[in-house]
């Protein structure tokens, strides 16, 4: 779960990470006032979106009277941030975040990350900051300093010393740095994130140590015991039909492709996307309905499926192990009965019952195309999908 | 004995009273595992399936000899359970639990580190369908009936990708000698390189087949495993070519985050250390079969 840079500043705040002054608005006029209440000369407005990059896409705004603040602020709210991270459909600016503007000396780029190598929690830090560590590791990897903290004992202040001496940090400014690394473990450890990034820390002209941008992703396995973190989510930055299918406790990822696929198991869900692929057609949406693939997910993954306005075909490809096949061919056959869709449906079912699973789908009278293999049943739902095109322009001709 | 598991095991359930641990406690024992016990705290003294159901693993430990144990009991109490097997000295641990937190499986595996080579507990899992002999024993929630006995080791991390290799492979009448799910978690009990390690030394079986998908770095150590040290020939199939970067596919671990972590890029780094790799998932049994023939 990813939260906005303005959550992830309080709560490293209150693990002792040092920021500037800052206040959230969800208006123009609200923006102008807080910065008021700030006080000070110089602020910066930014968009709270879930995704980097917004500083080129112009989603930051240096400001320097009331009356910038609130252009800067129209120019943003109710509007799709587009940045290289959101992809083109871009996300909705709700909220903004102005912040007192610091005099930077320095730049510093400092991550903490999931490392699965050394499946331990990794500390990324470069001198190179304000660029995105992509960048960073093609362009001037030698700058960058990773150390794994032992999960034993946590982060020791040794390790964070030799972090800050790495980067090269001033003597007078080491123990504000080692404070910064353990506040940012702490965070991480506490409240099972899998991403801490800051980029970039900065130095301040007046030698002051601070985080002047934040990033928090936290395990989504790990919310049950971490209620506070759960209340931090905000569905407008979600895809929907993500959401939705999430609350169903059921596995989308929406694509750019038009067959729609339903499949029990995750790796054969990707599988069965990359069949598709390779027989010529593209797929609509990953989607993991489990392996348990009762008529009722059966359903709800029909609805799911069907809500995507660019699907022209759907694939169902089931694994039948525990569950017999014929009870799953039930289950497709009362799901399509209950809510027909006007598309084809391929069905491609293996395991046990294989044979009485594929009769009840045939007997079923609905139009649903039988497959035997995965490569045969991603061939089936591309030409049933040039084919029912080749069908509709016809019309269209007509 | 194949690797892991055979019909001496003396297998426990952690989680027995639950519906699905009953459902696949039943499973396994008509399969023909030795099911010996279970363990749920505080339903010490009763009956399920007819196994006796302990307090602890200890006690299960010692009153049956159990030296490997399924856990099935929910995310947030599974990490426990993991070591509180280590702890009583099982031998061998499969974890089916999905949803476990990252962070409690970097401690579970910090935990499992403080006991010596000789007496530290082969995990594999979380997230996983289990591991299986066929014609021996089945540890997990995989349909037994899909596995012919046979030659060839299978370790994947997708349970129902699993399925339908092991389905291919019994209609081409080609046999399996185990089959291990390493889970589709980031942080995981057992890696690629761990289980190739053990099918190498394995005399039952000849060839191996690599499941794997995009994340991690797991399948480009085990092409390096492969390249130097494996004399067993190697098939591999690896699922999410189409799966955008960033992006989690169902398993926690399935998002690719770095370089290497893409499907193209493991097909590549496997193919460079010699493995055959499947161009899609119809054609794994198919692959296998003639790479049999090649290095009979």
């Amino acid at each position: 779960m990813d939260i906005h840079e303005y959550q992830a500043k309080e709560i490293l705040a209150s693990f002792g990470v040092a920021i500037p002054p800052g206040a959230l608005a969800y208006s123009p006029e609200q923006a102008a006032y807080r910065a008021r209440e700030l006080g000070g000369d110089r602020w910066i407005v930014k968009a709270q979106v879930h995704a980097g990059g917004r500083g080129k896409a112009g989603g930051v705004k240096l400001c320097d009277s009331d009356h910038e603040i609130m252009e800067a602020c129209e120019a943003m709210f109710g509007r799709k941030l587009v940045t290289h991270q959101t992809g083109p459909e871009g996300k909705g600016i709700y909220r903004v975040y102005v912040e007192g503007a610091v005099p930077i000396a320095r730049e510093i780029y400092l991550g903490f990350v999931l490392d699965r190598g050394s499946q331990r929690v990794m500390i990324v830090a470069s001198s190179e900051g304000g660029m995105d560590i992509e960048d960073i590791s093609a362009e001037k990897p030698e700058t960058i300093v990773r150390s794994a903290v032992e999960p034993a004992v946590g982060l020791r202040e040794f390790q964070a010393r030799e972090i800050a001496f790495a980067l090269s940090i001033p003597a007078p400014l080491i123990q504000q740095m080692v404070r910064t690394l353990t506040g940012c473990y702490r965070a991480f450890r506490d409240l099972d994130a899998t991403m801490v990034e800051i980029n970039p820390l900065v130095v301040t002209g007046d030698n002051r140590i601070m985080a002047l941008d934040a990033k928090m992703t936290f395990d989504d396995n790990a919310l049950f015991r971490h209620p506070q973190v759960s209340e931090l989510r905000d569905k407008s930055q979600e895809d929907p039909r993500e959401s939705r299918a999430a609350d169903r406790g059921l596995s989308y990822v929406g694509l750019d492709g038009n067959i729609g696929c339903i499949v029990n198991g995750a790796g054969l869900a990707m599988a069965t996307m990359d069949t598709i692929k390779l027989a010529g057609g593209e797929p609509a949406n990953f989607l993991d309905i489990g392996g348990g693939a009762t008529p009722e997910r059966v359903a709800k993954a029909f609805r799911l499926v069907m809500s995507d306005k660019n699907v022209r075909a759907v694939l169902v490809n089931i694994f039948a192990g525990i569950n017999r096949c014929d009870w799953v061919a039930e289950g497709v056959v009362q799901a399509l009965t209950a809510n027909p869709v006007a598309v084809p449906v391929v069905v491609r079912l293996a395991g046990t019952n294989v044979e009485e699973g594929r009769r009840i789908l045939e007997q079923s009278g609905l139009p649903v195309i039988p497959a035997k293999s995965l490569m045969d049943a991603a061939q089936k739902a591309v030409s049933a999908l040039t084919g029912k095109t080749a069908i509709l322009e016809k019309a269209e001709a007509i | 004995m194949s690797i892991y598991l055979d019909n001496e095991s003396r297998v426990i359930v952690q989680g027995i009273t639950g519906r699905l641990a009953q459902f696949h406690t039943k499973e396994m024992i008509e399969y023909g595992t030795n099911v010996v016990g279970g363990v749920v705290p505080g339903k010490g003294g009763e009956t399920v399936q007819g196994v006796p159901v302990f307090d602890t693993v200890k006690q299960a430990v010692a009153a049956t000899g159990a030296n490997a144990s399924l856990v099935i009991v929910p995310p947030p109490f599974a990490a426990d359970s993991i070591m509180e097997a280590a702890d009583a000295g099982i031998g061998y641990c499969v974890c089916v639990t999905d949803g476990i937190p990252a962070q409690d499986m970097i401690r579970v595996k910090r935990y499992m580190y403080r006991y010596p080579r000789e007496r530290r507990m082969v995990l594999t899992g979380p997230n996983c369908a289990g591991t299986i002999s066929p014609g021996k024993a089945l540890l997990g929630i995989m349909p037994g009936h899909i596995y012919l006995p046979g030659n060839v080791g299978i370790v994947g991390r997708s349970g129902t990708l699993g399925y339908e290799a092991a389905q291919q492979l019994k209609d081409l009448g080609i046999g399996v000698s185990t089959s291990v799910g390493i889970g589709g978690d980031p942080i995981n009990g057992s890696s690629f390189k761990d289980i190739l390690m053990a099918f190498e030394q394995d005399e039952q079986t000849d060839l191996v087949c690599l499941i794997g998908e995009i994340g991690g770095p797991q399948e480009a150590d085990a092409a390096g495993y492969i390249r130097d040290h494996m004399k067993k020939p190697v098939v591999a199939y690896i699922a999410g070519l189409t799966a955008p970067k960033g992006r989690t596919m169902g398993h926690a671990g399935a998002i690719i985050s770095a370089f290497g972590e893409s499907a193209s890029e493991k097909v590549e780094i496997l193919s460079a250390a010699g493995v055959t790799v499947a161009e899609h998932p119809s054609m794994i049994g198919e692959t296998i079969a003639r790479s049999m023939k090649q290095f009979a």
